[in-house]
């Protein structure tokens, strides 16, 4: 216990990078996937045909050798970003498509009826979706959004494997240091991911459950 | 939703002749840049020295892998190390989730209660650094560490899966069972089980195409599987130079087991889905299913009243 209160300090900063990781992939991670959303549903049949290959490419291939390549192989192709902007990078191309697929799903749930319905009391195009599909899709949007963000929470751990000093990172380097207490010192690390991801993971439960029996 | 043409009139050879050109134009923007990429990949660059290095598409950058030798090593060591330990931790991670969702659905609540404590916190951590602790902790080498922090996580999720879907089952199933003179183990694992483990299928088979990638991550704690042997072994092996060519090699190894076991996930999902009448549960996305499950059982028994 001691060594955790120790190195307080420490901790704080590697958990301040994980935020700052967080932030910065799950905003762009956001901008992106809204993208990739837009063009699979999106009338020209060239775009809607990359976003699939992007998606099914981008979810099957391991988030380690997503951020290898950004952080050890492209500089070898000769870029010259810090490691922490590598990672960011990483993270937000490799969350993208699970957004993308959110909101995708978010918006498929929205029963057709609906806009059944608001077409035939004579509603446009623009109203249709403005007013009555997407303020219903959004709700439903929101759970599966949460529980993208808790799973890259949980991956930015693996930016610690590549030269970023996040919370892995540090709870590594302080367990080889003080040898007696590795269990305390996990747990330490360990408590500062399940600060974000529990209450997240119960918000998004209940939300889903709230809405589903509206439904 | 799946319909989108509710949402407006169907397009006329105007509208219609637009959306080509339009496809035609992004279509070609789109073969631009990848021609660029490339192009640019392929010119020959110059290092330090003013030495020139050809491109990376010269044959002195893939001329290793003529050799059998390293096709050899690739396999038997990198991708037989990624599924022996994505099959052992697949196997592992199944017995686990359907004992942690035996757990979850007692009737004792001093059982239910601190098992319901243990998924969360397994659910909540990242999978890297449940390898570390074990890894460092129990001092068991690299494979066991991959293997038993896979099947914690994956297990817990699992597991919750299962529980989602004995919860969501109808209750005249166990009254049946129970009527017939079962006791409640034997009607739990007879009649109510196998039901909960077809309908939740859909999400276990997608939860192991995330366990298949997640062996990656045994590279960081220092397990020799597919990519510590190509990005790591070989390269400083070979030299630097094929590095790029090495990364090609482990992209294509790992998107060819990735998807093929996609494709399965799907075609299991399907098949289920036409069998049962439940709602069909999404294989690509195990988490957004998940919630959807848990959401509809939680619906369902607050409904049915007391908990079964």
């Amino acid at each position: 216990m001691d060594a955790v209160i120790e190195n307080l300090p420490r901790y704080l900063e590697g958990f301040a990078m994980t935020l700052q990781l967080l932030l910065v992939s799950g905003v762009s991670a956001l901008v992106l996937g809204t993208l990739i959303a837009a063009m699979r549903i999106s009338p020209i049949a060239s775009l809607r045909g990359f976003a699939t290959v992007y998606t099914e490419l981008v979810r099957n291939t391991p988030l380690t050798l997503v951020i290898f390549f950004c952080a050890i192989v492209l500089p070898y192709l000769g870029s010259r970003l810090p490691y922490e902007v590598a990672a960011m990078i990483a993270l937000s191309i490799y969350t993208s498509p699970f957004v993308a697929e959110a909101l995708r799903s978010g918006i498929n749930g929205v029963p057709v009826g609906q806009a059944e319905a608001a077409r035939s009391v004579g509603l446009g195009f623009g109203q249709t979706v403005g007013l009555i599909v997407l303020p219903q899709a959004f709700r439903m949007t929101i759970p599966p959004l949460i529980n993208v963000f808790i799973a890259l929470t949980k991956n930015t751990s693996v930016a610690g494997g590549f030269f970023v000093v996040e919370l892995f990172a540090v709870g590594r380097e302080l367990a080889n240091a003080n040898g007696d207490a590795v269990i305390a010192i996990l747990l330490g690390v360990a408590t500062l991911y399940l600060v974000i991801t529990i209450p997240l993971g119960l918000i998004a439960g209940q939300l889903e459950r709230k809405w589903v029996v509206q439904r | 939703m799946s319909a989108p043409a509710v949402l407006f009139d169907v397009p006329g050879p105007k509208a219609r002749r637009l959306s080509l050109t339009l496809s035609i134009i992004a279509g070609t923007l789109i073969a631009a840049v990848l021609a660029w990429v490339i192009w640019t990949l392929a010119q020959p660059r110059e290092a330090a020295g003013g030495l020139m290095l050809p491109g990376y598409f010269d044959a002195s950058r893939w001329n290793i892998f003529t050799d059998p030798q390293v096709w050899q090593y690739i396999f038997v060591v990198g991708v037989w190390g990624t599924l022996r330990a994505a099959l052992t931790a697949s196997v592992l991670a199944i017995a686990l989730g359907i004992v942690f969702s035996l757990l979850r659905s007692s009737a004792i609540a001093w059982v239910r209660v601190p098992t319901a404590v243990v998924l969360e916190f397994l659910r909540g951590m990242p999978v890297l650094l449940m390898m570390l602790f074990i890894l460092l902790v129990l001092s068991t080498g690299a494979f066991w560490a991959v293997v038993a922090a896979l099947t914690l996580y994956n297990g817990a999720l699992i597991g919750e899966a299962l529980r989602a879907g004995l919860a969501a089952l109808p209750k005249g199933q166990r009254e049946a069972g129970l009527s017939l003179g079962m006791r409640p183990l034997q009607s739990k694992m007879l009649v109510e089980f196998p039901q909960a483990f077809r309908q939740m299928l859909p999400i276990i088979v997608a939860q192991l195409v995330v366990l298949l990638k997640d062996t990656s991550l045994g590279y960081i704690v220092g397990y020799v599987e597919l990519m510590r042997v190509t990005l790591n072994q070989l390269p400083s092996y070979y030299g630097n130079r094929y590095l790029f060519s090495f990364f090609v090699v482990a992209l294509v190894l790992y998107l060819t087991m990735n998807l093929t076991l996609s494709w399965f996930a799907r075609w299991v999902s399907r098949r289920t889905a036409s069998k049962s009448s439940g709602e069909r549960l999404d294989p690509d996305n195990p988490g957004q299913a998940m919630l959807l499950a848990q959401a509809s059982a939680a619906g369902k028994q607050a409904e049915g009243g007391a908990a079964p």
